[in-house]
């Protein structure tokens, strides 16, 4: 238990099989000290299967795992200096609020016992329910507590198994607030394992996107958002509008590609694209899009697709979501931010669409336009 | 098997669904196991209770007695039998014990590692429920022959010299508590097995993950979780070996094995001295439920939810 506290964790070449199940497959994992890392994919891409590996609740196939240096692989839960946040909470319903705070503390026969998990049990703001047990809380207050008997252990490493998935959007997006802040205040190492985008998005400094075993993109939320390089990752990571093309100009003086799609010339960053010749996805995402009435030009340096008829229209609060089919091309969505009140163009509407071109991305045209882009709600 | 485990579990914390008022359909639905007890238990118990202070008729015959307030019954008979009182609850608890230390492991294998196997879950506990496809009484004369003198274990044992030449198994003590442990040995596993099937697996990798062993996260998570089902069971052992006479009579030797359900027994049916035997029977039965209620009081407050 000498490890340094915040310490980072190191996954290297990791394999889970389960039978002639591959979990996880030869997965590189790389966590910063300090930071809110979050692993992000549908459910049985393999990620609480990580998770499970890093606390030593699973022993991978092959590949080792390293927590603060030292090399874990192989040793037992209760002696990996890690703690977990169960989805389930798992609270022990024999014993007290405080009770169960305090019982990673008395394992390792730690001294001020009470004060620290008074301190705990603060932290989270639950110090007036410690003589309680875990059922007479709510499921807010519980996931909470989870928390607090994690924390209080100051593990080298805090890891989150979809802590939020129980609780109401609401109390989710609080607890999403609480979470955040509670990591700055201790800053701990916090790797958080969850299938809805906007949580790790919210949450993490880092975020790895995983699917079949396998992580699809690495990096910061916004870096990941602005510049997908899978088409799993535009799809599950926000919304994107992605149409096949064909790269038929080389890069010209500043940078672009030109791409035939659908017809149409677009103009896309050589930087901003995983393959520079063939076939590519042409990508944006549906908020760089804006409505061309009749009458109204594309500025410089912007994209336009279309005419395309408007097949949809739903107000959504701050902003109205577009369908527009556009012939030969697909369906593209288009955000318009509620600057002036409501819906601007009719249901039906023939319509150009532009987007600056600086905003385009190009992934490889070998993929599933639709990948990743499943029915989120379907999700446990 | 839930209604067993839930015997030791009063104080469970559930939140108390609103009130309606029962409608008739529920007192029509309880009237017959009303009768049923009223009949068969009320009765009863009144009539062991009248008969207790029963007085035998002067001039009578055996077996004649009359109506009587005799509460010196009952401490004749205590002053008689308390030996055999003492005993009884000395074995029946011996074999609570053992049915505990052989029956929890017993439980746990089945419940917990066994899981997610239901075929050899079910098929384990249809073994430990196949002893009661024969007749009790033939397993217990049954152990008459497992501890005969010229029986295996007997020699096994004398071979180990954990036994001397000489010394035998039957008829003794020992030879009862086994049989009593033998017969009530279901009656731990299944409510354990009940206790432990219900745990959640989650909660003991939540005991590792906080730093315990398997050893502590079995003393600390698992055998609390699971003491609703070994009060049960305990119950269930305690209480019926308690009055039992059966192993007593087949494999005991009449003096220093013989327990209160022999005496009841013989008193009862061969010298026909009915105000003895009720006021033992309803001894036994005060003893046992101060016992209990002791029992479960303190299992109750301390552990249980």
């Amino acid at each position: 238990m000498s490890v340094a506290q915040g310490a980072a964790l190191q996954v290297e070449r990791v394999t889970k099989a389960f039978g002639g199940f591959t979990a996880v497959d030869d997965l590189d994992l790389e966590v910063p000290s300090g930071s809110f890392f979050a692993l992000l994919g549908p459910s049985g891409c393999g990620k609480t299967t990580t998770l499970r590996m890093v606390a030593g609740l699973e022993q991978p196939t092959a590949g080792s795992i390293t927590i603060g240096g030292r090399d874990v692989t192989g040793t037992r839960a209760h002696q990996r200096p890690v703690n977990t946040v169960f989805q389930s909470y798992a609270l022990f319903p024999h014993l007290t609020v405080g009770e169960n705070v305090a019982f990673g503390l008395r394992r390792r026969r730690e001294r001020d016992v009470d004060r620290r998990v008074a301190e705990a049990l603060e932290l989270v703001e639950l110090g007036h329910v410690a003589d309680r047990r875990p059922a007479q809380l709510s499921g807010g207050q519980q996931q909470r507590v989870a928390l607090a008997r994690a924390v209080v252990n100051r593990p080298a490493l805090l890891l989150l198994d979809e802590p939020l998935g129980a609780l109401d959007l609401k109390l989710r997006r609080q607890m999403q607030l609480e979470l955040k802040r509670i990591q700055d205040e201790v800053g701990l190492t916090f790797v958080h394992v969850t299938h809805d985008q906007e949580e790790a998005m919210t949450m993490a400094d880092t975020v790895a996107v995983m699917n079949h075993g396998r992580i699809e993109q690495l990096g910061a939320p916004a870096d990941l958002y602005e510049l997908p390089r899978t088409a799993f990752v535009a799809n599950f990571l926000g919304q994107s509008n992605l149409a096949p093309g064909t790269v038929v100009e080389g890069p010209d003086g500043h940078g672009l590609l030109g791409v035939d799609v659908g017809g149409s010339r677009v103009r896309l960053p050589a930087a901003r694209a995983v393959a520079a010749a063939g076939r590519v996805l042409v990508g944006v995402r549906p908020e760089k899009v804006r409505i061309l009435v009749p009458g109204q030009e594309p500025g410089p340096g912007e994209n336009v697709l279309g005419p395309g008829v408007v097949t949809d229209v739903s107000f959504a609060g701050v902003s109205t979501q577009y369908r527009v089919e556009l012939t030969g091309v697909g369906t593209f969505g288009v955000f318009a931010q509620n600057l002036l009140g409501g819906a601007t163009v009719a249901h039906g509407a023939v319509v150009r669409l532009a987007w600056s071109a600086q905003h385009t991305f190009g992934l490889s045209g070998d993929e599933d336009v639709a990948a990743g882009a499943a029915d989120l709600d379907g999700e446990p | 098997m839930s209604l067993l485990t839930g015997l030791g579990a009063g104080g469970a914390v559930t939140a108390a669904p609103t009130r309606r008022p029962p409608s008739r359909a529920y007192w029509w639905l309880l009237l017959p196991g009303l009768v049923y007890l009223a009949l068969f238990f009320v009765v009863p118990v009144g009539a062991l209770l009248g008969t207790s202070l029963y007085v035998p008729v002067p001039g009578g015959d055996v077996g004649q007695y009359q109506p009587a307030f005799a509460v010196g019954n009952y401490a004749d008979a205590l002053a008689q039998f308390w030996p055999q009182l003492v005993r009884s609850f000395v074995f029946a608890f011996l074999a609570t014990v053992v049915t505990l230390v052989v029956g929890y492991p017993v439980a746990y294998a089945i419940a917990v590692r066994a899981r997610g196997r239901p075929v050899l879950q079910g098929l384990l506990l249809v073994l430990v429920v196949a002893p009661f496809f024969t007749s009790f009484i033939l397993r217990t004369i049954a152990w008459r022959q497992i501890l005969a003198d010229d029986g295996f274990v007997v020699a096994s044992l004398q071979w180990l010299h954990l036994l001397p030449e000489g010394a035998r198994l039957t008829a003794t003590p020992f030879a009862v508590v086994c049989g009593l442990a033998y017969n009530f040995l279901p009656f731990m596993i299944l409510p354990i097995y009940a206790s432990l099937e219900r745990l959640d697996p989650r909660l003991v990798e939540a005991g590792a993950d906080l730093y315990a062993s398997p050893m502590t996260t079995f003393r600390t998570v698992t055998f609390p979780l699971s003491l609703p089902g070994v009060v049960g069971g305990t119950l269930l052992v305690f209480i019926p070996a308690s009055g039992d006479y059966v192993n007593s009579s087949l494999l005991g030797n009449n003096t220093n094995t013989a327990m209160i359900g022999q005496v009841v027994d013989a008193r009862f049916f061969r010298l026909l001295d009915y105000p003895t035997a009720a006021s033992l029977s309803v001894v036994l039965m005060l003893a046992i439920l101060l016992l209990v209620a002791a029992y479960v009081r303190r299992a109750g407050t301390e552990e249980l939810l």
